[in-house]
């Protein structure tokens, strides 16, 4: 199946765009982000905003229509988990399959401060009515908070024996939550620990394929709740436990 | 107090008595700290006095004069460093650059006590200079721009990590019609036992806190000031494991705001908390007598717990904050209480609990500029919701008359913000601010309608929790997790080993000069 976007008619490839440019605003800058908007590729453009930020700087929302177009079908994408687990379920799950509580242990690691991530998942409370892994009977959840340093996590986790470690990386800038990860992985590898052990990141930046490539069993990004690991972490273990007979 | 007839009808005597509950809660502690001082105290104090620069290595001045001191901290670093320069016959600058290259100035023998206090008195003489000349200039333009003073002010955050690229989005802020600025530190600082040297262009969700920075931006926001004829103030995060030498740079560069709670590094940054309250107490005399406006951060209770079941806390800290701030001689209208908007957007009638929140607050601390705080938790990058969100936001800071005003953006949850996003907002606010100028004064409220009893029952659940706080006692209380439902021990987070007992013959010139500038013992005493 070929898709393009949908404006008000099918296949009219109608977008739209806002972005900034480093000049000043004037008909010449007007029609400069006109022209800028054809490069990127549509084939019509028309500028509806411009306003002046500053001096040097002006704001522009346009409209295009785009020619391109994708087949649906050659796109690969594998969510973490294809059907997700109520909070209940996840229980009823560990009782029957593990016999044991599961430990997880989740932080905020590097320089990052905001435990909002990881709050949502792991907090008591959790997110958005969602409740967050320290509610589940079955499972010991220890939230290191942030500003973690990996190999705290990585200590915290052999200390406590876990079954799954959860990082999330909220605030990033240069993409130095990228090498903040992939260390992580590097040194979970060398002190043996990555086989023994369930490697999840999250954060707003981050989804399924992006883990996968840095070497993590899953990723889960915005709009993520407690229950959606709880599955993945549940069905994955139960995977390597029954293929492992 | 100024008295305010309450629209939500809030009973004057539960608030009295709340007060007096926060009193009784803070006044042990305050002896705590009465009797303490910490290894960045006296560094803040050594800042004051002269010392700055630093080592090949990056080490600050103050801090090799305070490792040079050890144990003789708890006599107080002045002493010290005084000494150096009467024996020495050096001025403060060329003083520091002999540390800089290895001078230990710890052993020197001892002039006498009455040359020690002679200096001090000529450097702090110097020092009350520099604080009147700052907020005399401050003052005059705020005067001379008084017209365009916005209400509530418009706060906005620069974060690039590079000072220079923060001028270019500051200024830019300030042309669209921002009324602060606040350079977010970079994420490890509040950690660091050190206060970086010199202008930096290197940090991650924000820019290093230094001296060199602050005089950068203070520059830039001055010259946009000019041009656009508005006082723009310029605000840091005086929190930490440096907040008394942070408040000391900031005191003598003419910031204009600080963050700076009692108890957010305790809670959120597991700073020890004898550390923390210690000094919490002599940054706040530093940003009073330097006029700078203090940014509570109760905001954080609502991005860690629900924001409709802990309001109450957000009460509870703001009254607490109050009493230490006033303990250390800061006047109500220096104290920027924060609370922030962040109850679910999908609960059925959250607006109004928000509205009754702010206009509560607003009628318990009538000459406080409270600073509110926008939507974070529920943004989620729907940025077209998260516009809207911010729009209600933008209505419930005019409709209770908030002072400092922080912009929600649309992209929060996504990026540092873009310049557009900055632009975005600011328009936002004005749009709403403006049609809506004299709202305020047009509304009443029913009598025991849905906001009114809601102001009641979060009154009377502050109560009941600082009674409770009382009962136990401020450290245990955050030791059990009575706050944000964090719990730290006493004896454990960051920082305890640099909190000394003062000794008898402890010394400090700087926080004498402070306490007689700030009435603090009359006040404290009466």
């Amino acid at each position: 199946m070929f898709i393009k976007p949908y404006g008000d008619t099918s296949d009219d490839g109608a977008v739209q765009l806002s972005f900034t440019l480093p000049i000043a605003d004037c008909g010449k800058a007007r029609e400069a982000a006109r022209i800028y908007v054809q490069k990127l590729g549509f084939k019509t453009a028309s500028i509806v905003h411009a306003q002046a930020l500053s001096e040097n700087f002006t704001f522009f929302v346009a409209y295009a229509k785009t020619d391109a177009t994708l087949d649906y079908d050659k796109v690969e994408y594998a969510e973490a988990v294809a059907k997700y687990m109520t909070m209940d379920a996840v229980n009823e799950f560990i009782k029957t399959h593990f016999n044991r509580k599961l430990v997880i242990v989740g932080a905020c690691t590097g320089t990052d401060a905001h435990t909002v991530g990881i709050d949502a998942i792991m907090n008591m409370k959790g997110y958005d009515h969602h409740f967050g892994l320290e509610r589940y009977p079955m499972i010991e959840a220890y939230n290191m908070g942030s500003q973690v340093p990996n190999e705290r996590l990585l200590a915290r986790a052999k200390e406590v024996k876990a079954d799954a470690v959860l990082v999330s990386q909220i605030v990033t800038q240069k993409d130095v939550h990228l090498k903040n990860l992939t260390e992580l992985i590097e040194l979970a590898e060398a002190e043996g620990l990555r086989g023994k052990l369930l490697m999840i990141v999250g954060g707003p930046r981050v989804d399924n394929k992006l883990a996968k490539e840095l070497g993590y069993d899953a990723g889960f990004g915005t709009g993520t709740f407690a229950e959606h690991v709880a599955t993945f972490v549940v069905k994955k273990l139960y995977d390597r436990l029954t293929s492992g007979k | 107090m100024t008295p305010v007839k309450s629209k939500l009808g809030i009973s004057r005597p539960k608030v009295d008595r709340a007060r007096r509950l926060a009193e009784g809660i803070v006044a042990p502690v305050q002896e705590f700290i009465e009797g303490h001082t910490t290894v960045t105290i006296e560094r803040a104090t050594l800042r004051l006095l002269g010392a700055d620069g630093a080592n090949a290595d990056g080490v600050p001045v103050p801090n090799i004069i305070a490792s040079q001191c050890g144990q003789r901290l708890a006599a107080g670093a002045a002493t010290v460093y005084l000494n150096a320069l009467v024996k020495l016959e050096k001025t403060a600058p060329s003083l520091n650059r002999e540390i800089e290259k290895g001078l230990d100035i710890s052993g020197l023998p001892l002039v006498s006590p009455e040359r020690i206090r002679e200096k001090a008195a000529e450097l702090v003489k110097d020092l009350d200079a520099r604080l009147a000349a700052n907020t005399e200039r401050r003052n005059a333009r705020l005067t001379q721009w008084a017209d365009k003073a916005g209400s509530p002010l418009i706060y906005v955050i620069v974060a690039t990590g590079n000072i220079y690229e923060d001028v270019k989005q500051a200024q830019a802020a300030a042309r669209q019609g921002a009324d602060i600025v606040a350079v977010i530190r970079t994420t490890a600082q509040s950690l660091l036992d050190y206060v970086p040297f010199g202008p930096t262009t290197e940090g991650f969700g924000g820019t290093y806190a230094t001296q060199e920075n602050f005089r950068i931006m203070r520059a830039a926001l001055d010259e946009a000031a000019e041009k656009e004829g508005r006082y723009i103030r310029l605000v840091n995060y005086c929190s930490g494991l440096c907040m008394p030498e942070i408040a000391a740079m900031g005191a003598l560069e003419r910031l204009d705001m600080m963050l700076n709670d009692s108890m957010y590094g305790i809670l959120f940054r597991d700073i020890n908390m004898y550390r923390t309250f210690t000094d919490q107490h002599f940054s706040r005399m530093i940003n009073a007598a330097a006029d700078i406006i203090i940014n509570t951060g109760e905001d954080n209770y609502l991005t860690t717990s629900d924001a409709v079941e802990k309001a109450h806390t957000v009460l509870a800290s703001q009254l607490i904050n109050e009493k230490f701030a006033f303990n250390a001689g800061m006047p109500a209208r220096l104290m920027g209480l924060g609370h922030a908007f962040e109850i679910n957007p999908g609960v059925k009638n959250g607006f109004l609990y928000e509205y009754a929140q702010a206009l509560m607050a607003r009628e318990i601390f009538p000459d406080h500029p409270l600073k509110y705080m926008p939507p974070t938790k529920f943004m989620t990058g729907d940025i077209f919701k998260g516009l809207a969100m911010n729009t209600l936001f933008n209505f419930v800071s005019k409709a209770t008359g908030q002072g400092i005003h922080l912009l929600g953006m649309l992209t929060e949850a996504i990026h540092t913000p873009y310049l557009q996003d900055r632009h975005l907002a600011i328009a936002n606010a004005l749009y709403v601010h403006n049609t809506m100028a004299d709202f305020m004064g047009e509304v009443e409220f029913k009598k025991d309608g849905i906001m009114a009893r809601r102001a009641a029952q979060v009154l009377d659940e502050t109560i009941e929790m600082l009674a409770e706080v009382k009962r136990s006692g401020l450290m245990n209380a955050i030791e059990t997790g009575m706050f944000a439902e964090i719990k730290r021990p006493r004896d454990g987070g960051k920082g305890l080993e640099g909190v000394y007992e003062k000794a008898q013959e402890y010394y400090n010139p700087v926080e004498s000069y402070l306490k007689k500038k700030l009435n603090i013992d009359e006040k404290t005493a009466a």
